[in-house]
C-alpha cells in the first residue's frame, strides 16, 4: 500500500438490499480497513448516507421491478451516476447500457446504464453450465495469482460500445461451452466497475479491495 | 463425506477458509450449487402451470418460478398420484422467461431428476407435493449436476437432505392450505433445535446427532454457524405479504408461494405485492402499503380438517 493511499478517508460502503446476495458483499467488505462500514441499502434515505454501491448477484429484473415500485430508482440511478459503484453478474446487467440477448419482459427490462457496454444474458446457458475458473485481473494486488471466477448463470460482456473509455479488466481464460476464450468478463469506465462472476463467492477480497481503492481514489479527485 | 459451507453464508470464521476456492475450473461444484440458492435470497420463488402465468410471475419480480403441472391446492383437490410435470410445459416456461425455473420430482424418483435435469432446469425440487416413489429412500442428489432443493420440518431431516446433496432447503409447512401455521412451525423447530444444539459439548452432539438422525459433522457445522448450513427459504402456506414477512423476520432466507398467488383474486397484484414484503420484511408501513386492496386471499385449509394421510409434511424420511 502506498503511503498516499493509506491517507485517504475511510469510506462507507453500500451494499443494494433489495434481493441477492447482498449478506456475502458485505461480510467481505467488512474485512477491508479501508472501509469504515458496510451496510445494507434499500430506499432513498440509506442511500443517500453511503459513499459507494455494490450491486450485488441476484436477478437483475427482480431488482429493477423491486426499486422501481417502491419509487427508489431514481435516487439509485442519480447515485450511479454520480458514486463509485460495482456491479457484480446481476449488478452488471443493470449497469450496462443494453442487452444484446438473453434478456425477456418482452425486452423491457429497466437498465441504470452508465457502463458503455452490451451484455449477453445466462451467455453460459443454464445452472448445469455454471462453473468455477481462475482468472487474471487486471490491477489486483499479487496480481500473478489467479483470481478464482465464480460463474453463475452468468452474463458476459458482448460488445464494447466505447471503446475508448471503458477498460478491459478480466477476460475467459480458456473455451467454455460455446462460449470462446478471451470472452471479455469484468471492465471499467470512469467510477463504475462491472464483474459478470462472483467475488462475493470467494473468499478471496482483492476484487473488494480493488473497487474500495478505485472508489477512494476517485472520491479523492472529484469530491475535495 | 466432506461438507463445505456455502461461501460467505456468515462471516469467515479463521484465515483457514481463505484458499477455499478452486483456480481449476470446475463444473456444477458444491459451491456454484449452493450459490445459485444464494442468488436467490431476499427472493419469492413462484408455483406457475403454464408459460402464462410466468410471466405474470417474472412480471411481478419473482426472483425463479417452480414450473409444475397442478398447484398443491389443486393437487389437494384432486387426489390421485401427482407425477413430474410435462417435459414439454416445462421447457416452454424454460424458453419463455429469463429467471431460473425449478421443477419438481417424486421423494426418491432419480428417473424422473435425470429427466428433469436434462432439459436445462436450473434446481430441482425432491417434493413431498408430489406422491412419493420410494418410502425409504430420497435421491443421491451428489450424482447430479443441476443442484436440489428438499423440503424439512425438523433440523434432523434437513441435515439428512443436505447430507445426500441437497444445496438449499425449505420448511415445508403444509402446502395447498393457504395456512401459514405450519410453516411457522417448522421454521421455529428448526430454530429452536439449532439454539440447543449450540449449547451442547461434543459428546452431547454425538447423542444429540443419534437422537435426531443427522449426520454428526453436518450436525456440529451448523451449531458452529447457529444456522443452517445452506440457505433456507420458507414453504407451504404463504398466502399474504404479512405471511411472507413473519417467515422473513423469523429467519427465512426467502419464501417460496405456491397456491396463493395464482388461487387468489388478483393474481399479479398479490404476487407484486409479496415479492415487495420480502424485500422491505421489517419495514411494517411498507407492510401496510403491498397489503392494501389486494383482493380476495385464496380461501385456505384448517389444518386440522384434513385427514391424517393427506398431510404432505409427513412425507419424507
Amino acid at each position: 500500500m502506498t503511503q498516499e493511499q493509506q491517507e485517504q478517508k475511510q469510506i462507507r460502503v453500500g451494499v443494494l438490499a433489495l434481493q441477492g446476495a447482498f449478506a456475502e458483499h458485505i461480510i467481505l467488505l467488512n474485512t477491508l480497513p479501508q472501509v469504515s462500514e458496510a451496510v445494507a441499502v434499500r430506499n432513498a434515505e440509506e442511500i443517500s448516507k453511503i459513499d459507494a454501491l455494490v450491486i450485488p448477484g441476484g436477478e437483475s429484473t427482480t431488482m429493477a421491478l423491486i426499486a422501481e415500485r417502491s419509487g427508489f430508482w431514481p435516487a439509485l440511478q442519480e447515485f450511479v451516476r454520480t458514486h463509485p459503484t460495482w456491479g457484480t453478474c446481476a449488478g452488471l446487467i443493470l449497469l450496462s447500457e443494453c442487452i444484446t440477448s438473453g434478456g425477456t419482459l418482452k425486452g423491457d427490462q429497466k437498465l441504470l446504464g452508465g457502463l458503455g457496454i452490451s451484455i449477453k444474458r445466462n451467455a453460459f446457458g443454464t445452472q448445469k453450465e455454471s462453473f468455477e475458473a481462475g482468472l487474471h485481473v487486471e490491477g489486483l494486488e499479487d496480481a500473478k495469482r489467479l483470481f478464482p471466477g465464480v460463474f453463475i448463470r452468468a452474463p458476459v460482456i458482448d460488445e464494447i460500445l466505447k471503446p475508448e473509455e471503458v477498460e478491459v479488466v478480466a477476460k475467459l481464460e480458456q473455451d467454455y461451452g460455446k462460449t470462446p476464450k478471451g470472452t471479455i468478463v469484468a471492465v471499467k469506465q470512469g467510477h463504475l466497475l462491472g464483474s459478470a462472476f462472483h467475488p462475493e463467492l470467494t473468499h478471496d477480497n482483492r476484487m473488494h479491495l480493488f473497487f474500495v481503492r478505485m472508489a477512494q481514489d476517485w472520491i479523492a479527485k472529484h469530491q475535495k | 463425506m466432506t461438507f463445505a459451507t456455502p461461501t460467505n453464508l456468515v462471516p469467515a470464521q479463521g484465515a483457514a477458509a481463505l484458499s477455499a476456492n478452486s483456480e481449476v475450473p470446475q463444473v456444477a461444484s458444491f459451491n456454484v450449487k449452493a450459490g445459485l440458492a444464494q442468488m436467490l435470497k431476499g427472493g419469492v420463488i413462484m408455483d406457475v402451470i403454464n408459460v402464462e402465468q410466468a410471466l405474470i410471475a417474472e412480471a411481478a419480480g419473482a426472483c425463479a418460478v417452480m414450473a409444475l403441472e397442478r398447484v398443491p391446492a389443486d393437487i389437494r383437490k384432486d387426489g390421485g398420484v401427482a407425477r413430474m410435470s410435462d417435459p414439454r410445459m416445462i421447457r416452454e416456461i424454460i424458453n419463455a422467461v429469463s429467471i431460473p425455473v425449478m421443477a419438481k420430482v417424486r421423494i426418491g424418483h432419480f428417473v424422473e431428476a435425470q429427466i428433469i435435469e436434462s432439459l436445462g432446469v436450473d434446481y430441482i425440487d425432491e417434493s413431498e407435493v408430489l406422491t412419493p416413489a420410494d418410502e425409504s429412500n430420497h435421491i443421491n442428489k451428489h450424482d447430479h449436476k443441476v443442484p436440489f432443493v428438499c423440503g424439512c420440518k425438523n433440523l434432523g431431516e434437513a441435515l439428512r437432505r443436505i447430507n445426500e446433496g441437497a444445496a438449499m432447503i425449505r420448511t415445508k409447512g403444509e402446502a395447498g392450505t393457504g395456512n401459514v401455521v405450519e410453516a411457522v412451525r417448522h421454521c421455529r423447530t428448526v430454530k429452536a433445535e439449532i439454539r440447543k444444539a449450540q449449547l451442547m459439548d461434543d459428546s452431547e452432539l454425538f447423542t444429540y446427532a443419534k437422537e435426531i438422525q443427522a449426520p454428526y459433522h453436518l450436525l456440529k457445522e451448523t451449531a458452529k454457524l447457529g444456522r443452517l448450513p445452506v440457505v433456507n427459504f420458507a414453504a407451504g402456506g404463504v398466502a399474504t405479504p404479512a405471511d411472507a414477512a413473519l417467515m422473513m423476520q423469523l429467519g427465512c432466507d426467502g419464501v417460496f408461494v405456491g397456491s396463493g398467488v395464482f388461487k387468489s383474486g388478483d393474481p399479479a397484484k398479490r404476487a407484486r405485492a409479496i415479492v415487495q414484503a420480502v424485500t422491505h420484511f421489517n419495514d411494517p408501513k411498507v407492510l401496510a402499503e403491498v397489503s392494501e386492496d389486494l383482493g380476495e386471499a385464496m380461501v385456505g385449509i384448517n389444518i386440522s380438517e384434513i385427514p391424517k394421510d393427506q398431510l404432505y409434511a409427513t412425507r419424507g424420511w
